[in-house]
């Protein structure tokens, strides 16, 4: 009767033990990526090789290394992200978290995390996905609507750089995308930490991509938990690629809309309004 | 363990549990293997073979395991990273980025007990007394002992241009160049078009400068550095060498070529033989299995020659003189794959050396009759299993197999080899700042022949234990 009442308790404690595990609900957590399904208990293996150090064992950001790094590591714990295709406030897709861990944050210490198998990735968004209840709550935003980019055209490119006027961009970019405008170093993200505008001049590739259509959605969705808002609210569909075209200039790159925008602009400079506060832009 | 706890008091008691434990385990393993000293030993552990460089975790806020699947084994990602010439491709690479008090410098070395042990050894029948006779031995010795200091530097004098300079030294501090050179990367802005220059590591698959084995007999590829008794050539596919080298993958690094030009001297310096070069060339490709893991298979050829005399001068031969050259090969395929936290590591290869450099004949002279090339073919089977990102256990077995001796009278099984190795490796100490493992091994060679008789089977064994640290 001893044994049998040692083993009752055994299997009751095991049981206890089980449930407990199981009403963490971490480990159940998926990701779903094209034909891919991730398990957040294989992600969890994975999360402790590769993203422990900065994200920290509780994905709160708050890993060995965050203090050495600018920006900070993100904190899953909030469930906000930068980069989405969803609308700004909502939850990501699992798609565009697995894109951003594939593609990196270039102008982070985050990198790309390409080679890992598509498997490994996705697993890996699904662990995310246990450090904040939101993902057990909310559903993620339907993806914004991306509308077929327009022919690049110099009317096009000064529609966007009246935008980058009127919206204020430039309070933040700077009058020629230099990260220098007035407003810039006085930014801070949700957390109340610092932060930097992007500086156009410096790369070829944008926080959340390096297409045309990623630059598109980054201020139709904005980029949550920094100053960077959504326009998609404030501008239409159309604007939104004449701002795309106008950016491109920008950059230190050989893109087409430099070409023209150079081409047009070596007989009508004189024409432009400065950008920004008087005295200063192109 | 540190990695799963949270800052704090936590962490700090942990640290400490570890600490002791690895200290009372090493404790009773020296305890259990010391008191036998003897004379003899052909432990190799001198030089350091392996690499990994924390000063990269330091730059990048990344820990070891992010490129390593046990440093300094190079995981997928850290192929990526050594691919892009020690960059991770963002806006953070060039050194203008870099925190002023940065160091780029990694120091390793492993402070160990080991034990080495050979049969079948000639030995003089009274010591002291050359004239006694030789009688066969086994020879055993054992004590605390150092591995050579590896002192590193690494990474990038500006975006894509990334450098290596490795001064190494044995165990008594006599130091050598083991690996410097410039890369240049990404030329033309295309991943396919990487330069460097100097001396390094050759592209092998399966790399003996950052693998998981430390002891006498288990810290080199058999393969690797083989050569038939009488064999005057001194290649060895894991050897440095110093040359130049086009190399490029794709974005992932899952698909990889090198073509190396390089000079006939296996990596010493002062041009000691003359002026023959040598090629290798390299190709791989993986696939992405899914939750296996990143699949890899490679061909290698590395095509080579050694002068076989050299000019002299009153009989004594002239540095750089070296001619008559002679050609030898190497080829073979290798392979990484991965089945969830197990690796397995396959190596084949066929070689070939001139039968003038396989019985030391110079080529101006005429060949002993009926005497041929030496070839042989080798290979091993590498397998890991990573318990976690701090534990792997780790075996190897590996066969040499003479298929032609340069001398037909020479037993076809002569100079044949087995070797044996397992280990574990422990780091109970691994941040973005440094590390430490904790690396027990155990390995054994079965060569074939012996000074007494050519059918004798030799054994030499290694029992190793040591403290492996990267700063």
């Amino acid at each position: 009767m001893r044994l049998h009442a040692r083993l009752v308790a055994f299997v009751s404690g095991l049981g206890v033990l089980l449930s407990t595990v199981g009403a963490t609900g971490g480990s159940t957590q998926e990701s779903h990526i094209g034909s891919l399904t991730g398990h957040a208990a294989a992600g969890k293996k994975l999360y402790r090789r590769y993203c422990i150090g900065c994200h920290g064992p509780d994905g709160d950001g708050a890993g060995e290394n965050a203090q050495w790094i600018d920006p900070k590591p993100r904190d899953f714990t909030l469930a906000v992200f930068k980069c989405r295709s969803t609308p700004t406030g909502t939850l990501p897709t699992d798609e565009d978290l697995f894109n951003a861990m594939t593609r990196g944050f270039v102008t982070t210490n985050m990198p790309q995390w390409l080679p890992l198998t598509g498997q490994n990735r996705a697993d890996l968004v699904a662990y995310i996905k246990t450090f904040s209840p939101k993902w057990k709550t909310l559903k993620p935003g339907a993806p914004i609507t991306v509308p077929p980019e327009p022919a690049l055209t110099i009317e096009s490119v000064l529609r966007g750089r009246q935008l980058y006027q009127k919206m204020e961009c430039w309070k933040c970019h700077g009058p020629r995308g230099h990260a220098d405008g007035p407003s810039a170093a006085t930014l801070t993200d949700n957390k109340d930490l610092p932060i930097r505008p992007y500086d156009f001049s410096t790369g070829s590739r944008f926080m959340c991509g390096a297409t045309n259509r990623d630059l598109y959605k980054i201020f139709m969705t904005g980029l949550d938990g920094t100053p960077m808002p959504s326009f998609a609210d404030d501008i239409k569909p159309a604007d939104g690629w004449d701002l795309v075209h106008f950016l491109r200039t920008m950059q230190p790159l050989k893109t087409p809309e430099l070409a023209i925008w150079s081409a047009w602009l070596a007989s009508h400079a004189n024409e432009l309004k400065p950008i920004g506060p008087p005295g200063s832009g192109q | 363990m540190r990695w799963l706890k949270k800052s704090g008091r936590g962490a700090q008691v942990s640290w400490w549990v570890s600490a002791i434990v690895t200290a009372v385990c090493l404790t009773a393993a020296m305890v259990l293997s010391g008191g036998r000293s003897k004379a003899y030993t052909a432990y190799s552990l001198a030089v350091h073979k392996t690499a990994s460089i924390p000063a990269f975790a330091r730059k990048y806020g990344l820990p070891c395991s992010a490129c390593h699947t046990a440093w300094p084994e190079l995981n997928a990602f850290g192929q990526r990273f050594r691919d892009n010439g020690y960059q991770l491709m963002n806006d953070r690479d060039s050194p203008i980025w870099q925190n002023p008090s940065y160091i780029p410098v990694t120091f390793r070395m492993t402070p160990n007990l080991h034990r080495e042990s050979a049969t079948k050894q000639p030995v003089d029948a009274v010591p002291g007394d050359s004239t006694s006779g030789l009688v066969s031995r086994t020879l055993t010795q054992s004590g605390f002992d150092l591995s050579g200091m590896d002192l590193w530097t690494a990474g990038t004098l500006y975006k894509n241009i990334s450098f290596v300079l490795l001064p190494s030294s044995d165990n008594t501090g006599a130091f050598h160049f083991e690996a410097a050179f410039v890369r240049f990367d990404n030329l033309f802005n295309n991943r396919w078009v990487n330069f460097k220059v100097g001396k390094f590591e050759l592209d092998n698959l399966v790399s003996e400068k950052r693998f998981l084995f430390l002891s006498g007999n288990g810290g080199a590829y058999q393969s690797y550095h083989f050569l038939p008794a009488g064999d005057v050539n001194d290649f060895g596919l894991g050897d440095n060498q110093i040359g130049a080298e086009l190399s490029g993958h794709s974005d992932n690094s899952y698909t990889r070529y090198g073509i190396a030009v390089l000079s006939s001297t296996d990596g010493e310096v002062n041009l000691p033989t003359n002026q023959s070069y040598d090629a290798y060339l390299t190709l791989s490709h993986a696939v992405d299995a899914g939750a296996l893991g990143v699949e890899r298979l490679g061909a290698y050829a590395y095509l080579g020659r050694r002068p076989t005399y050299f000019q002299t001068s009153v009989g004594v031969p002239i540095p750089g003189t070296g001619t008559g050259n002679k050609a030898f090969y190497r080829i073979g395929l290798s392979g990484d794959f991965f089945f969830g936290d197990f690796e397995l590591l396959p190596f084949v290869m066929h070689a070939s050396d001139n039968a003038y450099l396989a019985t030391a004949t110079a080529a101006n002279v005429a060949l002993p009759p009926g005497v041929r090339d030496a070839q042989w073919n080798s290979g091993f089977v590498e397998a890991h299993y990573y318990v976690n990102p701090q534990f792997v256990l780790t075996g190897r077995w590996e066969t040499v197999r003479m298929s032609q001796q340069a001398d037909p009278a020479t037993p076809n099984d002569f100079g044949n080899i087995d070797a044996y190795s397992g280990g574990v490796r422990w780091y109970p100490i691994m941040f973005s700042r440094a590390g430490l493992s904790w690396h027990t091994e155990v390995s054994a060679v079965r060569t074939r022949g012996s000074a007494f008789s050519p059918t004798d089977n030799v054994w030499t064994t290694s029992l190793f234990s040591g403290l492996d640290f990267d700063f």
